[in-house]
């Protein structure tokens, strides 16, 4: 009976922060690589995804908390060393002041946070008619269904029911609160070449992009997920340790433990 | 307590022991006589201390990161997750930690309601604990506060502005508390300090509770004195530590499945999103352990009554002893009283879940009449029972039951 209220307890516990926001559209579901209790990324997934970003996304979202050098640490994209100094150095930094008092450009370092294309949030909220882009180094993180959700925003595009009317600017998505979104739509078939030579279909890029933005948000995953298993396979030895050195010095006395 | 003959052995430690009896304290401590009958629900205290011990050492290192700056905590807290050694690991033991510690409080404290152990004479360790849960009520809000997420933000706005409902000086303390005209960056200092002292101070009721625990003895599921010392109960050691420790591990295993495979189930996505003053979420809702008691909040549709009816559903746990007067402790020999306790249960778990959702329509509905229900169970039911119920017999010693079985 307790234990059976205990279950009951717990799960109503934590299902009931989870139900918390309101509930919207069922989300695509994808089968992704680093789900799981041993989920690790893909890393030509990571190194396409970040093509993507590069190259679609990062004409307004900045991704503000990464730095150059995170596309080659291990459990990431793992770009090489030279690599990333040749990504870096396509970027131009602005520097300073200088000796004399005046900022300056440079080519990137890996040391580098990404470069934005906007100077501040305002700017780029004016850019592009009164809707911020969000900065991308958490979003993952920050929307309720993670990398289900954008993957669903960005593959749920279409024609509008016919009687919802749609200002200038604002775009049908399915899976968008109040379907409505500011972005166009930004995946199409061939709109960038990969450099592996995958064909770059929409939910090709749809889920290599999103790969790239769950690492982002959560650089030490698989770190996690390793450390994770060895801690709780160590814990479970212990616990089945401990159990019988209990059990053996109960044993001296009457009562059952 | 038991007096003590113990003498050390050596002779530095008998020197040592005659000035600061730290020998003697240990050697109480190990055999401080526990009823051998304990059940499960009884290693919680164990699994809390450690809880304590871990957000003190984990907050300890992140604080060393962390910059209490409205322009700077959040970049600070991505800059632990990212680029400290394991800082991503302290985190998320700390974060989950919170959860893990309301978890085992909130055990802790139905089992002292189920087993009677709010009795006398066990009122002030009673008192104790309910002054350490409500610190840790106001440590894990500010501690949420820190990371300035839009959560964080908002929900300092909504709590720290119940006290403007306060008549006359309402407004003045608020400023006060906020150090401003609106949640910024003094809030935000001075939560970050507060948050660093408070769990020192739990610290130290900790002890005081341990002490005042270790007068009268534990209480056990009978309920009933310690009759035949030698006959009732066990040592400490190596009886309940190693008991206590097993069950430690195997709520290890559950923290640990949160803090590598789930991190931010029991956390608000919201939180990822840097505070903006100017942006208010949909729903403001507080982390999972405070949801009863937000649902309590917003089901009176005045501020002052619902902030008046908040910090009675709080404080009106203070007043448990002497609201019930049952002679008999355990709720085992309570036939109704037990029914009386589920009911309560599912009562506070009900109320969670309306405060998770919008006070509105059906919910708000459903939220009322929980709180209507809250205050009935300790204000009327309790009393009455202390007086109608017919409890059965109860065995004449701990051993007995226990034989039988």
């Amino acid at each position: 009976m307790m234990k059976k209220i205990f279950i009951l307890l717990l799960s109503i516990f934590f299902s009931g922060s989870s139900i918390a926001a309101d509930t919207n559209t069922e989300l695509l579901k994808v089968d992704w690589s680093f789900k799981g209790v041993t989920g690790k990324f893909d890393r030509s997934s990571l190194q396409r995804g970040y093509q993507v970003y590069k190259e679609v996304c990062a004409s307004c979202h900045s991704m503000r908390l990464l730095s150059y050098r995170n596309l080659g640490e291990k459990g990431g994209p793992e770009f090489s060393i030279t690599e990333v100094k040749d990504i870096a150095s396509s970027f131009e930094v602005t520097d300073g002041p200088d000796s004399q008092g005046e900022m300056f450009t440079r080519p990137g370092r890996p040391s580098d946070r990404f470069v934005s294309v906007y100077p501040n949030v305002e700017a780029a909220t004016a850019a592009n008619g009164g809707a911020y882009p969000p900065d991308m180094s958490v979003l993952v993180k920050s929307r309720k269904g993670g990398a289900d959700y954008i993957y669903s925003v960005l593959m749920g595009y279409d024609e509008p029911p016919a009687n919802l009317e749609l200002d200038d600017g604002v775009y049908y998505n399915k899976y968008m609160d109040g379907n409505k979104i500011k972005m166009a739509k930004p995946l199409m078939e061939g709109i960038i070449t990969y450099s592996d030579g995958t064909n770059a279909t929409e939910d090709q890029m749809a889920k290599d992009v999103t790969a790239f933005l769950t690492w982002a948000a959560e650089p030490h995953l698989e770190a996690r997920h390793k450390m994770g298993f060895k801690v709780i396979i160590f814990l479970i030895i212990l616990t089945l340790l401990v159990y019988f050195s209990m059990k053996r010095i109960w044993s001296r006395i009457d009562t059952e433990v | 307590m038991s007096e003590h003959t113990y003498t050390p052995s050596s002779k530095f430690g008998k020197w040592f022991n005659d000035r600061l009896p730290l020998l003697t304290l240990g050697a109480h401590l190990s055999e401080y006589p526990t009823p051998k009958n304990l059940n499960y629900w009884w290693t919680f205290g164990g699994i809390l201390t450690f809880c304590l011990v871990t957000q003190i050492v984990t907050g300890l290192v992140l604080a060393m990161h962390y910059v209490a700056h409205v322009d700077m905590a959040f970049d600070s807290i991505e800059h632990i997750m990212r680029d400290v050694n394991y800082g991503w690991l302290l985190r998320y033991i700390h974060s989950n930690g919170a959860s893990m510690f309301f978890l085992a409080v909130y055990i802790h404290i139905f089992r002292a309601l189920f087993y009677g152990s709010y009795k006398s004479p066990r009122e002030v360790i009673w008192i104790i604990g309910m002054l350490i849960y409500i610190l840790m009520m106001a440590t894990a809000f500010m501690g949420y506060v820190l990371p300035w997420g839009q959560m964080s933000f908002w929900g300092a706005t909504v709590i720290t502005n119940l006290f403007s409902a306060i008549p006359f000086v309402g407004e003045s303390i608020t400023n006060w508390l906020w150090g401003g005209y609106s949640v910024d960056n003094p809030t935000l200092t001075r939560f970050f300090s507060l948050h660093y002292l408070f769990p020192f101070i739990i610290l130290g009721l900790v002890i005081l509770h341990i002490w005042a625990l270790h007068v009268p003895g534990n209480n056990n599921p009978i309920g009933i004195d310690i009759k035949k010392p030698s006959k009732d109960t066990v040592p400490f050691h190596p009886y309940i530590t190693i008991k206590d420790l097993f069950a430690l591990l195997i709520f290890l295993i559950i923290f640990s499945g949160f803090i590598f495979f789930s991190p931010n189930i029991l956390g608000h996505p919201d939180n990822y999103i840097e505070a903006n003053p100017l942006v208010t979420p949909t729903h403001i809702v507080p982390e999972w352990y405070l949801l009863p008691f937000y649902a309590i909040l917003r089901s009176v549709p005045d501020k002052l009554g619902g902030v008046i009816l908040l910090f009675a559903s709080i404080f009106i746990l203070l007043a448990l002893p002497w609201l019930d007067r049952s002679k008999v402790r355990s709720a085992v020999f309570r036939p109704i009283y037990k029914q009386f306790f589920w009911i309560l249960i599912i009562d506070v778990l009900v109320l969670g879940y309306m405060g998770a959702m919008p006070a509105e329509g059906i919910y708000l509905l459903i939220a009322r009449v929980g709180t209507i229900y809250y205050f009935l169970h300790f204000l009327v039911i309790l009393p009455l029972l202390s007086s109608v119920e017919k409890t059965d017999p109860i065995p004449a010693s701990i051993s007995d039951p226990v034989l039988i079985r």
